[in-house]
């Protein structure tokens, strides 16, 4: 048993870290760090910087782009970004659209739509789940009735993150309504957003940001070319995806990142004439959070290491990543929102006002913009009933 | 990066996971904690497969193997429940094995590989922590010797305990006053009171009075026992997670069984959404505190920064008490009220749980060294 990285995976981890710190714009450093919105510009721009040096899609087939890295160097590459403060990369065209492509699309369509993804020229959003079908995906209810050469797709989808940015979206709707087994009537369409009888309504969430969408569709006419494998197939796809999640669900970069900076804060943070951090009751919640993320990174690690021996995918491996990560941000933001106290009250001055201190503000939203993490990409609840049936066989 | 263990540490997994399957089996462990609070022959067992003597060097006939060597091995006996004093033999044992003379290598280390003696590490009082600031015993320099008193609570192993390694305070200067004697545990002056702790092992509260001891009792240099301790304890302390580990696993599978076959309302209880949430919260509590298991047996022999050292086990135990707390309380609460009897195995795993969570310092004290330790940028 040895826990450590080889000579060469801190060979490679050392080359990406030089890398991030030589090549990462330091003004998108400091938004990332400091929670800034972050514009479609500045998801493009870090987009085609790691386009350019060839790093933007490691898991992508070689022809296509790819690095060619194993699941370890992918594991690392991300944590190195999360650790160093990258801007994310949006994953709906990279890591969902490209994969169900190199897997079931023509030859047409990756020649269409693989290189504008690799090089940040379009941007793609996800239509999956509606106002009815959220963990219940395939009760899913918009409809694609063929008509010729075309599909015309009428309903609504729903939770559509970036809606507003994108190019194109990647759909499933219902093409069989009468099938026997609900999942078979469901189909994986492309359609493009510019389509006339397409609407995007913003949903404001609760730290006042604008990040996910309602999409509407009425009569939007949708080439039979944009359909991804069979029709009656979409689930088959959908469930594809879901086996092919990225290596970093836990998202251990990241949380070490806003451990560091808690830690740092909450030492200048002064309590009764002391330190913040030398207050026990504190300090024992900072130190159980570390713990735990110091166990899950083990943990990913180990569900690695077995992937690169026995060339399995994860399974629901993933879905134990997926809940203690994110229980692990959401510990991370309230302990730093309680690290202000008081000042993470102010949200937004009426009028300008130099007093005013944006960090301790950004706290509160960000707390409660971070609930959404346990909810989105599959509940920590289905996550939980996928371990139950998948591995536990209840 | 690789968390396998190497063929020899598998092959070693396998066949006392075949010995305890086979003779070790639940009934029969109770046998054995209720008669002398071990067996003979198991110890022998013990002996026979290298066990005992697997952390010594091959120069006094042990293995030369480290605590990751020995983590399938805890791991095994957390989840057989085994009771024979190894982890207090083992652990009494690296006291000598790292800062004994070769006269007390040669004399104590062939006879505990071959099982010969047990040894009985010294704990202190209150709530399992060892507290090496807090000393009891006092030894005193008398001539060519030493004159041992004092008293040593809840010393695990010490019943069965052919040899005892004791710390005491020879001097009152500070963490340098602290030293470490072999202590023959019938020695004239040497008093125990014993008994069955809840998880069915044997610890008593042993006395010294006037205790005479030679000059080579001593282990290592006067004053010099505080950073041995905490060296060892760190060691012994990886390796109980690792029993944990075992423990905790045996009473998710016990649990998982359960709830597949125990009906209500028609149906198999596990098919309730209410208990399979519950279910999988238990397995991920294993699966971190296998982690930490892992990473405490594999870095509490390779670091050599002692005070790292010390922050990773301390990390690594704060997770296994929690564990073990979560993963028992829960396990019994799923079993319903067969979980409560005598007669299931994991009513004693929820006990021997419960213990773990406390020895060698439950969680807060470990987290308050973690605390200290921790670099704040």
């Amino acid at each position: 048993m040895d826990l450590s990285y080889s000579g060469e995976e801190l060979a490679f981890r050392d080359e990406v870290r030089g890398w991030l710190a030589a090549n990462l714009p330091a003004d998108l450093r400091d938004k990332v760090g400091d929670h800034e919105h972050l514009s479609k510009e500045d998801l493009l721009r870090w987009h085609r910087i790691l386009a350019k040096q060839g790093w933007v899609a490691p898991a992508w087939p070689k022809e296509w782009g790819g690095t060619g890295w194993n699941v370890v160097q992918r594991y690392i590459f991300e944590e190195e970004c999360g650790y160093a403060g990258t801007p994310p990369l949006v994953p709906f065209g990279l890591a969902m659209c490209a994969p169900v492509l190199h897997k079931f699309g023509t030859e047409a369509q990756k020649k269409r739509h693989l290189p504008p993804i690799y090089n940040g020229d379009l941007f793609w959003c996800q239509g999956y789940s509606e106002p009815g079908s959220g963990s219940d995906l395939a009760s899913l209810k918009t409809k694609a009735v063929r008509d010729g050469d075309h599909y015309v797709v009428n309903g609504q989808k729903i939770w559509t993150t970036l809606g507003h940015y994108a190019d194109w979206i990647f759909c499933l709707v219902r093409t069989d309504s009468t099938a026997a087994i609900r999942q078979e009537g469901i189909s994986f369409l492309l359609i493009d957003m510019k389509t006339p009888g397409i609407t995007v309504r913003p949903l404001i969430l609760m730290d006042g940001g604008h990040e996910v969408n309602e999409v509407f569709f009425e009569n939007v006419r949708v080439p039979v070319e944009n359909l991804v494998h069979e029709e009656g197939k979409g689930w088959t796809v959908a469930k594809y995806l879901l086996g092919h999640e990225r290596m970093n669900t836990g998202r251990v970069g990241i949380s070490k990142r806003e451990l560091t900076k808690l830690k740092a804060f909450a030492a200048r943070q002064n309590k009764d004439g002391k330190s913040l951090m030398d207050d026990p009751r504190f300090r024992d919640k900072v130190s159980r959070v570390e713990v735990e993320l110091m166990a899950l990174e083990i943990t990913n690690l180990r569900f690695l290491d077995q992937m690169r021996r026995t060339g399995q995918p994860p399974g629901a491996d993933v879905s134990m990543l997926k809940i203690k990560g994110t229980e692990i941000q959401q510990s991370l933001t309230e302990l730093m929102m309680y690290a202000v106290g008081p000042q993470a009250q102010p949200f937004k001055p009426l009028q300008a006002d130099d007093g005013f201190d944006a960090f301790a503000a950004s706290l509160a939203p960000r707390y409660c913009n971070t609930r959404k993490t346990t909810i989105y990409a599959g509940s920590n609840e289905i996550q939980r009933n996928i371990i139950s049936k998948m591995s536990l066989g209840l | 990066m690789n968390f396998d263990y190497n063929e020899e540490q598998q092959l070693l997994a396998d066949s006392i996971k075949r010995f305890i399957d086979k003779d070790y089996d639940f009934e029969t462990r109770k046998y054995v904690a209720s008669a002398e609070g071990y067996s003979a022959e198991v110890w022998g067992t013990l002996a026979e497969m290298g066990l005992l003597g697997l952390p010594f060097s091959p120069d006094y006939e042990g293995f030369g193997g480290g605590a990751v060597d020995l983590m399938s091995v805890m791991e095994c006996m957390g989840a057989g429940l085994v009771v024979e004093p190894y982890l207090p033999t083992v652990t009494a044992a690296q006291f000598v094995a790292r800062a004994g003379s070769e006269a007390q290598k040669k004399a104590i280390l062939p006879a505990v590989a071959s099982g010969e003696l047990k040894d009985g590490l010294r704990a202190d009082r209150s709530r399992g922590a060892l507290r090496p600031r807090a000393r009891r015993g006092r030894g005193e320099e008398s001539g060519a010797g030493w004159t041992l008193d004092g008293v040593k609570q809840v010393v695990i192993g010490a019943p069965q305990a052919d040899q005892l390694v004791v710390s005491a305070r020879t001097s009152n200067d500070g963490d340098r006053g602290i030293s470490l004697f072999l202590v023959d545990a019938r020695a004239a002056g040497v008093s125990m009171k014993a008994y069955r702790t809840i998880d069915e092992l044997r610890a008593a509260d042993v006395g010294f009075k006037g205790v005479q001891l030679g000059a080579d009792a001593l282990i290592g240099k006067p004053g010099e026992g505080l950073a041995h301790i905490e060296a060892v304890v760190d060691f012994a302390t990886a390796l109980l997670c690792a029993e944990a580990v075992g423990a905790i696993k045996y009473a998710n599978d016990a649990t998982l069984e359960y709830i597949k076959t125990r009906k209500q309302f028609g149906v198999p209880i596990g098919a309730f959404q209410a208990l399979q949430h519950r279910m999988v919260d238990m397995v991920i509590s294993w699966e971190q505190a296998r982690s930490m298991a892992c990473m405490a047996c594999a870095r509490v022999d390779s670091e050599k920064d002692a005070g790292e050292r010390k922050r990773l086990i301390s990390a690594a135990k704060i997770r296994i008490a929690d564990a073990c707390r979560h993963v028992s309380q829960e396990a019994i609460q799923l079993h319903g009220g067969m979980g409560m009897t005598e007669e299931m195995k994991v009513s004693h795993t929820f006990r021997r749980l419960t213990m773990i969570a406390q020895q060698f310092g439950d969680a807060d004290h470990h987290l308050e060294r973690f605390a200290a330790l921790d670099k704040v940028a």
